[in-house]
C-alpha cells in the first residue's frame, strides 16, 4: 500500500534528517483532500474566524486551481508538534518529496530567529489557538449578529498587518501620567525678579504628574492600539482584534523568511531524497521531477518571467552557500537572517548573474522595459514588497481630548502617499469600532499633505 | 530521539475533512453582502434600460464585482520597478518585454483582484418585494363591489348519494374500514360506505386582469422613448402582478391606425403616419369587449405616447376614452420625452389631464430620462391605493 510505504519512507527519511543535522520538532503529518488544502492556503490557518473577505479569496483560488494554474503540494504549520498536510491526490513520489520538503521547513521553524521570537511570544499551538479565536468569534456572532461582529472584523482584518513586532505581544499600556517637570528652569531673569523689592516668589500649586501623551512616541502597532484605547470598544471586539493580532504575529515570520524558508525546504528535499538509497530509482526520478517542476523559475513553456520564484532563488541560494562556506555556516545564516539581509548579503551580481536575473520598469500603461541594473539597485527591486510585511508604514500620532484619532503615513519612508480611495475606506472602517472622527494624513501624487477625514454619523 | 511513525502519518478515518467548507461559507456570506448592496441601490441598477431583456423572464441578471476588502496600500507609482528572471541570454537590457509572460508563481492573492465580473441572478418576485418596502407602496386590496364577481363552483362537502364520477374513493375506503371494524363478517364494501364529492355555487372576487399596453409607434417616437416607455410598463406590469392570480396582456401600437402585436414584436416595430389616438382606444375596447369577459376580468390600460394627436381626432378621442375609464380600473397615461415635469401641455395630455381632473380613475405619468421612472411608479400604484380605499 501507498500509505504504508510512505509511513515507511517518512521513518527513514527523519532518521537521515537528523544524522544530516536537522533539528526540528516532532512533525504531525495528514493526508487529506485537496479541497481542504486549498482552504488553508486560503485561511492560512486549518480554521479561521469567518469572515467574507475570505470568501473572495477562495473563490480565485477555485477558479486558479481549476484553471490548473496553482497547485498546492504541502502547507505547515510550525510548532511543537509541527503539523503538516499533504494532498491525497499527490502520488507517492510526489507526497515523498513533501515530507522531505517539510522537514526543512521543520528544521527552519524551529532555529530561524524570527520564528522562534514569534513562538516565544504566541506558544507552540498557533493551530489550536486560531481554532480558538474562530470559536470566540462564532460566539460572538451568535450573541451580537453576523453584522456587528464583521464590522469589526473589517477594521482588524484590514490592519492585520500593522503590528509591531519589535515589541511584545503582550505589552503593557503606556503610562497615564508622567512627572512633571517645573514649569520655568530657574534662570537669571526669573531670580532677578523676584528678588525685586514688594515681590514674592508666586506659590504656584504644583501638581506632581501630569497627563502623559498617549501616545507617547509614533505608535506602529495599529491593533493593539485600537484594541486598548478605542474609546467605546466592548470587551468581545477587543478579542477580535487581540485574536487578529496574534495571527499576526504567526503569519510575520512566514512572510519576511519566504525565500529562505521555501530555499532551505528545497535544498533538503532535493539532498535528503538524493541520498536516499532505499528509494527506488525510478521513485526517485519521480520525485525530481517534481522537485525541478516546484524550483522551476518560469511558468510553463515561457522562459522569462515577471517575477521570483521564492523556490528557485531561495534554492539556488543556500545551495551555493552550502558549497562554498560549508554547513555550519549556512546553518548559522538560517538562523540569524531574514529575507532582507539575507538577499543583500548572499546574493552577488555573479550569481544573479548566473540566474539570469533583471529589472524592468513596468509602465502603467502596460510598456515593460528591461533596465541595466547594479546590484543594490536589483536587491531592491526583490526586496521592496516585503518591507514592513507588505504594507505601508502608518503610525497613530496622536489622540486628542475629543477621541479623534490622527494616523499619519510616514510618506518619506514608502516614498509616496497612499491611494486614498482604498484609505478611505479603511478610514471608514475604523471609524466604526473607533465610535469618534479618524483622522489621516497622507500626501497626494505632488507632494503636498493630504488629510482624510473619516466621522462616525 | 525518534518518534512512532505511524502516529505521526494520520490518514485513516479522515473522511471528514471533507466536510469543511470554510471556503464556500464565506463566499455565500460575501454574495449575501452584495445582494445586501445591491438591494440598497436597487431602484438606480434597474431603472437602465439594459436590465431588462425579456420581461417574461422571472429572473434579471446584474453585473456585480467582487466586493474588496480594503487595505492600506501605496498609490499607485506611473513606474515600478520590479525584479524578473529569463533564462540564459533571453533578456538583455534595453529589450522591451510584452507582458502575458504568466507573472511566475507567486503566491497568495493575485494583483488583479477587484477585476472579476459576475453576474448576480435576482428574482423579479424578491426585487418586487423590496421595491415595495423601498419605495414605501402600499399593498393594493381587492376591489370592492360585486360588479367584478363571478360564480364559480367549489368542492365543499361528501354526500352519500351522487353521481359516479364524483365518488370519492379514499373517503369511501375509509368509511368502508370504521364499517368493519365493527363488523367483522361484513362485506368489503356496502352501499352506505360510498361517498361522493359534492359542489357548491360560489360567488369569488374576479382575480384576473387584463393589461393592456399601447404605444405611439408613429415616427415621433424614438428609440429612447420606446425604452422609457418599455421600462415603465415593466415594473408597472410586475406591480400588478402581485395583486392578481392571472394576468393577459395585450400589445397594441398604432400611428393612425392601430395593430395588435406579439410582445417581442411590440417593442420593435415602427410604423410611418400620424398619429390618431382614437384608433387605440377603439381597438382596446373592441378586444376587450370581444375577448375578455368583464365580469371576470379586471381591465388596466397603459398608454405610452409622445403626446401629439391629430387636433381632429379630439372629439373621437375624447369620447372613445371616456367610455374606456368606464370599464377599466386604470388607465396610465405615459408622456415620454416630457420636459415639463408637472403640467402637461401636448394635445393627449391635455387630454388626459381633463380625465384626471374629474377624478376618474386615471392618471398621467411625464417621463423625461429614466430618473423619472420610479417616481412614476411610484406615483400609479399611490394612486391606485387611494382610488381603492375612496
Amino acid at each position: 500500500m501507498e500509505e504504508d510505504t510512505l509511513r515507511g519512507y517518512l521513518g527513514r527519511l527523519e532518521d537521515m534528517a537528523r544524522s544530516l543535522g536537522l533539528d526540528f520538532y516532532p512533525v504531525e503529518f495528514e493526508v487529506v483532500p485537496p479541497s481542504f488544502m486549498m482552504e488553508v492556503a486560503v485561511y492560512g490557518l486549518p480554521v479561521r474566524m469567518a469572515h467574507w473577505s475570505f470568501g473572495v479569496r477562495y473563490i480565485y483560488e477555485l477558479v486558479q486551481h481549476r484553471m490548473g494554474h496553482s497547485r498546492i503540494f504541502e502547507v505547515v504549520f510550525p510548532g511543537n508538534p509541527s503539523q503538516a498536510y499533504m494532498s491525497n491526490t499527490n502520488s507517492l513520489q510526489e507526497n515523498t518529496l513533501v515530507v522531505a520538503h517539510v522537514l526543512g521547513h521543520a528544521d527552519f521553524a524551529k532555529n530561524n530567529l524570527s520564528f522562534k521570537t514569534a513562538r516565544d511570544q504566541i506558544g507552540h499551538r498557533i493551530v489550536e489557538q486560531a481554532a480558538v479565536h474562530a470559536h470566540q468569534i462564532e460566539q460572538s456572532i451568535s450573541e451580537h449578529g453576523v453584522k456587528d461582529v464583521e464590522e469589526v472584523l473589517d477594521a482588524a482584518l484590514a490592519l492585520e498587518q500593522h503590528i509591531d513586532n519589535s515589541k511584545s505581544l503582550r505589552r503593557p499600556l503606556f503610562a497615564k501620567y508622567i512627572k512633571s517637570q517645573p514649569l520655568l528652569s530657574k534662570n537669571e531673569f526669573k531670580e532677578r525678579f523676584t528678588n525685586l523689592p514688594g515681590e514674592s516668589a508666586p506659590t504656584l500649586l504644583k501638581p506632581k504628574y501630569r497627563r502623559a501623551l498617549i501616545p507617547p512616541h509614533p505608535e506602529y502597532d495599529l491593533l493593539w492600539f485600537v484594541a486598548h484605547y478605542a474609546p467605546e470598544l466592548d470587551d468581545w471586539e477587543r478579542d477580535i482584534f487581540l485574536a487578529v493580532r496574534e495571527e499576526s504575529f504567526y503569519f510575520h515570520p512566514l512572510f519576511c523568511c519566504n525565500i529562505m524558508n521555501e530555499g532551505w525546504a528545497s535544498y533538503w528535499h532535493a539532498r535528503l531524497l538524493r541520498e536516499a538509497n532505499f528509494l527506488p530509482d525510478e521513485e526517485y526520478v519521480d520525485a525530481m521531477k517534481t522537485h525541478s517542476d516546484v524550483v522551476r523559475p518560469f511558468a510553463g513553456e515561457h522562459e522569462v518571467a515577471l517575477a521570483l520564484n521564492p523556490y528557485h532563488l531561495g534554492f539556488s541560494l543556500w545551495d551555493k552557500i552550502i558549497e562554498e562556506q560549508g554547513l555550519d555556516n549556512a546553518r548559522k545564516i538560517m538562523q540569524e537572517e531574514e529575507d532582507t539581509g539575507f538577499v543583500r548579503n548572499y546574493l552577488d551580481a555573479d550569481m544573479a548573474k548566473k540566474l539570469g536575473l533583471f529589472m524592468y520598469t513596468a509602465k502603467r500603461g502596460g510598456e515593460i522595459n528591461v533596465e541595466e541594473w547594479d546590484i543594490d539597485a536589483l536587491h531592491e527591486a526583490i526586496l521592496r514588497p516585503k518591507y514592513n510585511f507588505g504594507t505601508p508604514r502608518v503610525y497613530i500620532s496622536e489622540l486628542q481630548t475629543d477621541g479623534t484619532v490622527v494616523l499619519r503615513q510616514d510618506h518619506l519612508f514608502d516614498g509616496r502617499g497612499l491611494d486614498t480611495h482604498s484609505a478611505r475606506k479603511v478610514l471608514g472602517y475604523i471609524s466604526k469600532v473607533w465610535r469618534r472622527p479618524v483622522l489621516l494624513y497622507t500626501v497626494n501624487a505632488q507632494g503636498q499633505e493630504e488629510a482624510l477625514r473619516a466621522d462616525t454619523n | 530521539m525518534g518518534f512512532d511513525a505511524k502516529r505521526s502519518l494520520g490518514t485513516a478515518n479522515k473522511g471528514w475533512y471533507e466536510l469543511f467548507s470554510r471556503g464556500p461559507r464565506d463566499w455565500l456570506r460575501h454574495n449575501e453582502k452584495i445582494r445586501e448592496a445591491v438591494r440598497a441601490h436597487l431602484p438606480e441598477i434597474i431603472a437602465g434600460p439594459d436590465v431588462i431583456t425579456r420581461p417574461s423572464d422571472r429572473a434579471i441578471r446584474v453585473p456585480v464585482r467582487f466586493l474588496e476588502h480594503s487595505r492600506f496600500r501605496l498609490r499607485r507609482s506611473e513606474e515600478q520597478v520590479r525584479a524578473g528572471q529569463g533564462a540564459k541570454g533571453q533578456v538583455k537590457p534595453g529589450d522591451v518585454l510584452v507582458r502575458d509572460l504568466g507573472e511566475g508563481r507567486s503566491r497568495g492573492a493575485g494583483s488583479g483582484e477587484g477585476g472579476f465580473q459576475f453576474l448576480l441572478e435576482l428574482k423579479i418576485d424578491d426585487i418586487i418585494d423590496w421595491l415595495w418596502e423601498e419605495l414605501q407602496l402600499p399593498r393594493l386590496k381587492p376591489k370592492p363591489g360585486t360588479v367584478l364577481a363571478h360564480d364559480e363552483f367549489v368542492r365543499e362537502g361528501w354526500d352519500r348519494r351522487g353521481v359516479r364520477s364524483r365518488l370519492d374513493r379514499r373517503r369511501t375506503v375509509k368509511e368502508a374500514i370504521k364499517r368493519r371494524s365493527v363488523q367483522p363478517d361484513g362485506p368489503d364494501f356496502a352501499n352506505e360506505d360510498l361517498r361522493f364529492r359534492q359542489l357548491s355555487r360560489r360567488r369569488r372576487p374576479a382575480t384576473r386582469a387584463v393589461v393592456f399596453f399601447a404605444m405611439d409607434v408613429s415616427s415621433s417616437m424614438g428609440e429612447e422613448d420606446r425604452k422609457l416607455a418599455k421600462t415603465f410598463f415593466f415594473w408597472a406590469l410586475q406591480g400588478l402582478r402581485r395583486q392578481y392570480i392571472q394576468l393577459d396582456t395585450v400589445f397594441i401600437a398604432h400611428t393612425s391606425i392601430a395593430w395588435e402585436f406579439s410582445e417581442e414584436q411590440f417593442f420593435q416595430v415602427t410604423a410611418e403616419g400620424g398619429t390618431q389616438a382614437s384608433s387605440v382606444f377603439k381597438l382596446v375596447l373592441d378586444v376587450y369587449q370581444s375577448r375578455f369577459d368583464l365580469h371576470r376580468y379586471n381591465g388596466y390600460l397603459f398608454y405610452a405616447s409622445d403626446g401629439d394627436n391629430f387636433i381632429a381626432d379630439r372629439g373621437p378621442a375624447a369620447a372613445a376614452l371616456s367610455e374606456l375609464t368606464g370599464l377599466m380600473n386604470f388607465i396610465g397615461y405615459v408622456e415620454t420625452g416630457s420636459l415639463q415635469k408637472q403640467v402637461l401641455h401636448s394635445e393627449t395630455g391635455r387630454l388626459f389631464d381633463s380625465l384626471v381632473r374629474r377624478g376618474l380613475g386615471v392618471g398621467s405619468y411625464p417621463l423625461g430620462g429614466y430618473e423619472d421612472v420610479w417616481p412614476a411608479i411610484k406615483g400609479l400604484f399611490q394612486h391606485q391605493a387611494s382610488t381603492d380605499t375612496s
